[in-house]
């Protein structure tokens, strides 16, 4: 184990998928002096061959992903913040969520696009989407969401060694988090969730940027009697259902946590499945704690109010779980 | 004034207000970066600061109904169009009596009854947006131009040749003008773009004209020449205004940069010098002809300085925006 910040841990994959895989190119606006940090290096090392700064032009660079991929290369694209998944919509989502399926299977498509998402920091409506809600609903590209810097390792290393579309998508200003990360070869699992904190009485599912408050809202719950279990998907796409059905099973009761819009977003999902899945367990409603379906307003104080925290869990959980209940359970 | 004026009154006052508007980007924007760099001002703060005869000259021809679309580094091109200071002042300060509310900060001002259409966080975001108010116009009838500002960034995204197209096909009432400052964020745009812009719009048989986009009056001129030919029926034109960023993409880009950089000082110390500069530059000229003394520009200086403190003040005493807003204004007529 070694700390390390989740922006560097994902740095320090790039740096060594491109080493130990030739075939690994790597190509997206501005990945040369990295505005994230994340690309750092890269196109020193490994440029101008593998690595291509492009012109800004979203729209044909996920073409070109699919077209690399299919041509036989192995595909990192970095499309810098999560919104400009939309300007590259188009070819994601006729092209590399389908081409697979339409050709019988005929080719693969080991393709990773990274992008930052989520708000929280006045970047206004066009800079703060969390857009895996489209991406899932895409049907045909993976979706990981990683909260720890070791996850972020063993996701990334797994998407760029896996053979089908990903999207790793970076929780934005959380670069700096740092965190134990194992050394050497780290892959995690696609479809696994992880459990981030146990507890008995109220399951907290929370996705990507939303686990760190959920782990607050836990603390803070402790202190009220209520023993949280805080749960990570860690992968949307696919979906660990059995991992967040145990859990639930085990405590009678979900919340969840999400950074996008409450409008078919991932919570909206989860909280479908878990209904079927675990009608019998549940002994209250499954709550959501999510962005109401509004885009992110700049204004800190307007940002704030609609924006998921450990105060809202907490509500969220006291409202299906109380001391006292919790002796009735 | 100067006794040995080499232009009339009429053309004075012109030149005056030529030079106020830019001071006043310059000036305004200057203190949005000190505010930035201390903290004061949530979100990213992109700068206009070394291009302001571009976006002074274009705007100096246009009528308030006219339109324009902007960019992520809109505050020069809001105020160039007759945007209200203290206003935008209170829209970065996130507050209520902010142009937009507060609702869209830095990359977003706009002002409608301006004509306005917004600044735009999306690189290429105003290109097709410019196309379709030019159609409007053109269906109405009206004798108005839309004008779209862009980047030589944005000039990549493929909307742009879309756009062009169209704007030539059906002789759209659209100018186009390419801010050409050499940069894409960190990136050098030559090293990602083959050929010329403009060559990309005379490939769809559109006049191009290619202008020094710190000499104020040459992109007048040039302004001039495309919306006389746009709201006489004669179509879009094509204007490129050669240029420079002196400020960072964004405030605090070191931050981003971790100690890397893409240009040198010597590159940026070459574009502030008063040859270069387009504030010294029209000064310069401004005294030259006796349009104005070295005291008059100095106590017109203090003039702005003043407007841009009270605009602070303005911002800073009023009421933050209101968070319910954003359920009653994102629909017409409907809660979201
Ligand atoms: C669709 C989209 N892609 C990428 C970005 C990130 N970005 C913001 S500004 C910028 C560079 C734009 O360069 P240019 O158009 O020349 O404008 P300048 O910054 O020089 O004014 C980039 C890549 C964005 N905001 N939108």
């Amino acid at each position: 184990m070694a700390r390390q910040r989740y922006i560097q841990a994902i740095n320090q994959v790039l740096l060594d998928e491109m080493e130990r895989d030739k075939n690994i190119i790597l190509f997206g606006e501005d990945v040369e002096l990295a505005i994230f940090g994340d690309t750092r290096e890269v196109f020193a090392r490994f440029g101008p061959e593998r690595v291509y700064n492009t012109p800004i032009c979203e729209n044909s660079l996920t073409g070109m992903a699919v077209g690399a991929a299919a041509a036989g290369r192995r595909v990192i694209l970095h499309l810098m913040f999560g919104n400009f998944i939309y300007t590259g919509m188009d070819a994601i989502a006729h092209q590399m969520a389908k081409l697979r399926m339409m050709t019988g299977g005929q080719m693969n498509l080991p393709i990773t696009v990274i992008a930052g998402y989520g708000g929280g920091r006045s970047l206004a409506a066009q800079h703060s989407d969390t857009p895996y809600p489209t991406l899932m609903n895409i049907g045909g590209v993976n979706v990981v969401t990683p909260a720890t810097p070791a996850d972020a390792k063993g996701l990334l290393t797994t998407a760029i060694r896996g053979n089908n579309p990903t999207f790793f998508l970076e929780a934005s200003g959380r670069g700096g988090d740092s965190g134990e990360v194992p050394e050497g070869d780290y892959l995690v699992p696609f479809g696994k969730a992880a459990v981030a904190h146990e507890g008995q009485d109220v399951t907290i599912c929370a996705i990507g940027t939303m686990v760190r408050p959920a782990l607050k809202a836990a603390r803070d719950l402790e202190k009220l009697g209520i023993s949280a279990e805080v749960i990570d998907p860690r992968t949307l796409v696919p979906f660990d259902e059995d991992g967040i059905a145990a859990s639930v099973s085990k405590t009678g009761r979900l919340v969840l946590v999400d950074e996008a819009k409450d409008r078919c977003g991932a919570a909206s999902y989860i909280a479908g499945l878990m209904a079927d899945r675990c009608f019998h367990a549940l002994k209250a409603p499954i709550k959501r704690v999510t962005v109401p379906n509004v885009s992110m307003p700049y204004a800190g104080n307007a940002e704030s109010a609609i924006f998921p925290n450990p105060e809202k869990i907490v509500a969220a959980v006291l409202s299906i779980v109380s001391a006292d209940q919790k002796s009735f359970a | 004034m100067s006794q040995l004026s080499n232009v009339d009154e009429a053309k004075r006052a012109e030149w005056m207000e030529l030079y106020e508007r830019m001071l006043l980007i310059r000036r305004a924007e200057e203190r949005l970066g000190k505010e930035a760099q201390a903290g004061n001002l949530p979100g990213g703060v992109h700068l206009y600061i070394g291009q302001e005869a571009s976006g002074v000259g274009v705007c100096s021809v246009l009528e308030d109904t006219d339109f324009i679309t902007s960019t992520h580094r809109g505050h020069g091109h809001f105020l160039a169009k007759g945007g209200d200071l203290k206003a935008m002042f209170a829209e970065l300060w996130g507050k209520r009596t902010g142009i937009c509310k507060g609702m869209g900060g830095s990359m977003h001002v706009a002002d409608v009854s301006k004509g306005i259409l917004g600044a735009n966080g999306i690189v290429g975001g105003g290109i097709a947006i410019a196309a379709g108010a030019a159609m409007g116009i053109k269906v109405a009838g009206e004798k108005k131009v839309a004008v779209c500002l862009f980047g030589d960034g944005a000039a990549n995204q493929g909307v742009l040749m879309e756009s062009l197209n169209m704007s030539a096909v059906w002789s759209f009432p659209v100018i186009w003008v390419l801010e050409n400052n050499g940069l894409s964020e960190f990136t050098i745009t030559r090293k990602v773009t083959a050929g010329e812009f403009t060559d990309r719009a005379r490939a769809v048989g559109l006049p191009t004209i290619t202008v020094d986009g710190n000499d104020v009056l040459a992109v007048q001129a040039a302004m001039k020449e495309a919306v006389d030919r746009a709201k006489s029926g004669g179509g879009s034109t094509f204007i490129e205004t050669l240029t420079y960023r002196i400020r960072g993409h964004l405030e605090a880009e070191d931050a981003f940069l971790g100690g890397y950089s893409y240009r040198t000082q010597d590159e940026i110390d070459v574009w502030k010098a008063p040859d270069k500069d387009p504030i010294l530059r029209f000064a310069a000229r401004l005294i030259q002809e006796g349009a104005a003394t070295a005291e008059e520009l100095e106590e017109l200086d203090a003039q702005v300085i003043g407007q841009v403190d009270e605009a602070v003040r303005y911002a800073l005493d009023s009421e933050d925006a209101d968070p319910e807003l954003v359920f009653d204004i994102t629909f017409s007529g409907q809660r979201a």
